[in-house]
């Protein structure tokens, strides 16, 4: 147990009331959301009819009404989640500056925002859609190409819920616990938050979590390197950990092609997934998305320097082989244990928030996309999300934390394979519903099949030629999705488009 | 005018073409270049989709 650091029951006691504080404040959302919005609800044009507009649409989507504050947090907020916070600076702890693709991936995924996610924001209000699926459905009239979309998200999502609950538990052993007790109490917890509240919950509480987040981290970032010596000996020390390749590069010749095609393939994904796209939708106009996209990149900044946390890490001296403990070790160890229990708290409630989306996300995908619509109505959509739910905390509980990771990284893989159908839908180019399907059973095979034969990494080596680097498995197989739907549409072109192009 | 949009392919140029910053050199508040470069890319990245945000409503 060297350099490591234990809590004491201060840091637990405060960890517990501002976790407590967050759920009740969820869970019981549709009781203070009268005096928290004044007489703005009552204005006539209320968006909440129409389409739908019943209790389903209310819980799934908000109603539709989020102005660009509350997206802004609530997009931001299902982004950068518990996990970022724990697995970001756990890589920058093992590998250095490779570990920064997440910092390019954050970065230019907000140009596609603006100008894809508008696009979808209209087509999805003026349809009255809540997900992917429906829009395709829409469009092409093929039952088949929804289930694909739907079964990719749904399949896609279960890990990540799975990813949050293990940032739960991590900072629950940093407490000092040990066994399944508080992973079942963090799982009751995010139920009760969800069950109540839908999509309102993570909404309205999304600031909480942001403005928690952000003065843990602040106090962080100016505090370690007053306490450690400053960033330049940060950087020295981290050089003896992983070693430069000269005097003058960062990282070595083979790691650019990777840390380039994963911060875009990362970039293609992160906006396919279900739970952002239903932060997306639930906004209340094309132009709050537009907007969104010009202040989210505020979150980038965060994420980088919560990623330097796990150099601060080896400054402070910490020796762990578990890196997804060296965030609340680096707390433990140099905070007092009061401000150890709040930062722990942030944690938990960032993943409780984006946890929430995402169990949110999946069900609207079951109840609008995979099951029958007679079974369509809020009480089906709360039990779907429960199932969700059950199904992560199934993955925490019986499969190991390394293996949700992998999970995790065919979920990227699968969901990838619906950017055909998703974005060249908005596109001129005619693809055709069969040519997209044919493309993502060929993806999806060929990136599954590449992730079975490497050992289940996130790169592949390709070589053409003399030529030979490693590139996202992720990004081969859309590749190779993208010509497979090219040339399949080509040979069966689409017949009679149900949605006019836009 | 969709013109301003061309702004935002900027951020994609500037970030996946690595070798460009995988240099330690010129330093920044004692951070690498490789470090503060993808920062920098931040605020400007927000003001390129500002300015396609006003000027694309503009017109």
């Amino acid at each position: 147990m060297n350099g490591i650091p234990a809590a004491d029951t201060l840091a637990l006691v405060v960890f517990i009331l501002f976790f407590g504080v967050t759920i009740i404040a969820g869970s019981t959302v549709s009781h203070w959301k009268k005096w928290f919005s004044g007489g703005k609800k009552s204005s006539p044009s209320t968006p909440v009819e129409g389409h739908g507009g019943h209790g389903t649409e209310e819980w799934g989507l908000g109603g539709r009404q989020f102005g660009v504050w509350v997206t802004w947090f609530l997009v931001g907020g299902d982004f950068y989640t518990a996990y970022t916070v724990i697995a970001v600076p756990a890589l920058v702890y093992a590998v250095g500056a490779y570990g920064f693709f997440a910092l390019p991936y954050t970065i230019i995924v907000y140009p596609f925002i603006f100008v894809v996610m508008p696009k979808l924001w209209k087509i999805a209000h003026d349809g009255g859609h809540a997900t992917a699926a429906d829009m395709i459905r829409a469009r092409f009239g093929s039952r088949a190409l929804e289930l694909a979309v739907a079964f990719s998200g749904l399949i896609a999502v279960m890990p990540y819920i799975a990813l949050q609950l293990i940032g739960i538990r991590t900072v629950v052993q940093a407490l000092g616990f040990s066994g399944e007790i508080p992973l079942i109490i963090a799982f009751v917890s995010l139920a009760a938050y969800t069950w109540m509240g839908g999509l309102h919950a993570p909404a309205l509480t999304a600031f909480i979590k942001d403005i928690m987040i952000y003065i843990a981290v602040i106090a962080a970032v100016t505090l370690i390197p007053i306490k450690l010596g400053g960033y330049g000996h940060m950087f020295d020390v981290m050089n003896n950990v992983v070693a430069m390749p000269d005097a003058d590069h960062v990282m070595k010749a083979g790691q650019l092609m990777p840390y380039a095609t994963l911060a875009l393939s990362s970039a293609l994904a992160a906006f396919l997934y279900p739970h952002t796209l239903t932060g997306i939708l639930a906004a209340k106009s094309a132009d709050t998305v537009k907007q969104n996209a010009v202040y989210l990149p505020i979150y980038t900044i965060v994420l980088g320097l919560i990623a330097l946390l796990g150099m601060m890490a080896h400054v402070a001296g910490i020796d762990t082989t578990v890196s997804s403990m060296v965030v609340p070790y680096l707390f433990l160890k140099l905070f007092p244990d009061w401000f150890a229990g709040f930062a722990f708290a942030a944690i938990a409630v960032g993943a409780l928030v984006p946890a929430a989306v995402m169990a949110i996300g999946a069900a609207n995908l079951l109840t609008n996309n995979i099951l029958p619509k007679r079974y369509a109505g809020v009480t089906t959509s709360r039990i779907a999300a429960l199932g969700v739910k059950l199904g992560a905390l199934l993955c925490v509980l019986f499969l190991n934390a390394k293996f949700a990771i992998d999970l995790q990284l065919l979920g990227g893989v699968i969901i990838l394979q619906t950017f055909p159908a998703l974005i060249f839908g908005l596109t001129k180019f005619r693809f055709s519903s069969t040519g997209m399907l044919t493309g993502w059973i060929v993806g999806t095979v060929v990136g599954l099949g590449i992730c079975w034969a490497d050992g289940l990494k996130p790169v592949h080596t390709l070589a053409i030629g003399g030529w030979s680097e490693l590139v996202s498995t992720g990004l081969i197989a859309l590749v190779v999705n993208i010509i497979v739907t090219g040339v399949v549409s080509m040979i069966v072109p689409q017949r009679n488009l149900a949605v006019a192009s836009r | 005018m969709k013109i301003f949009n061309i702004l935002l392919i900027a951020p994609f140029v500037g970030l996946l073409w690595v070798p460009f910053y995988n240099h330690q050199t010129p330093m920044l508040l004692g951070f690498p270049f490789f470090y503060w470069y993808q920062f920098a890319w931040v605020p400007v990245t927000s003001v390129l989709i500002w300015l396609a945000w006003k000027k694309g409503a503009q017109s």
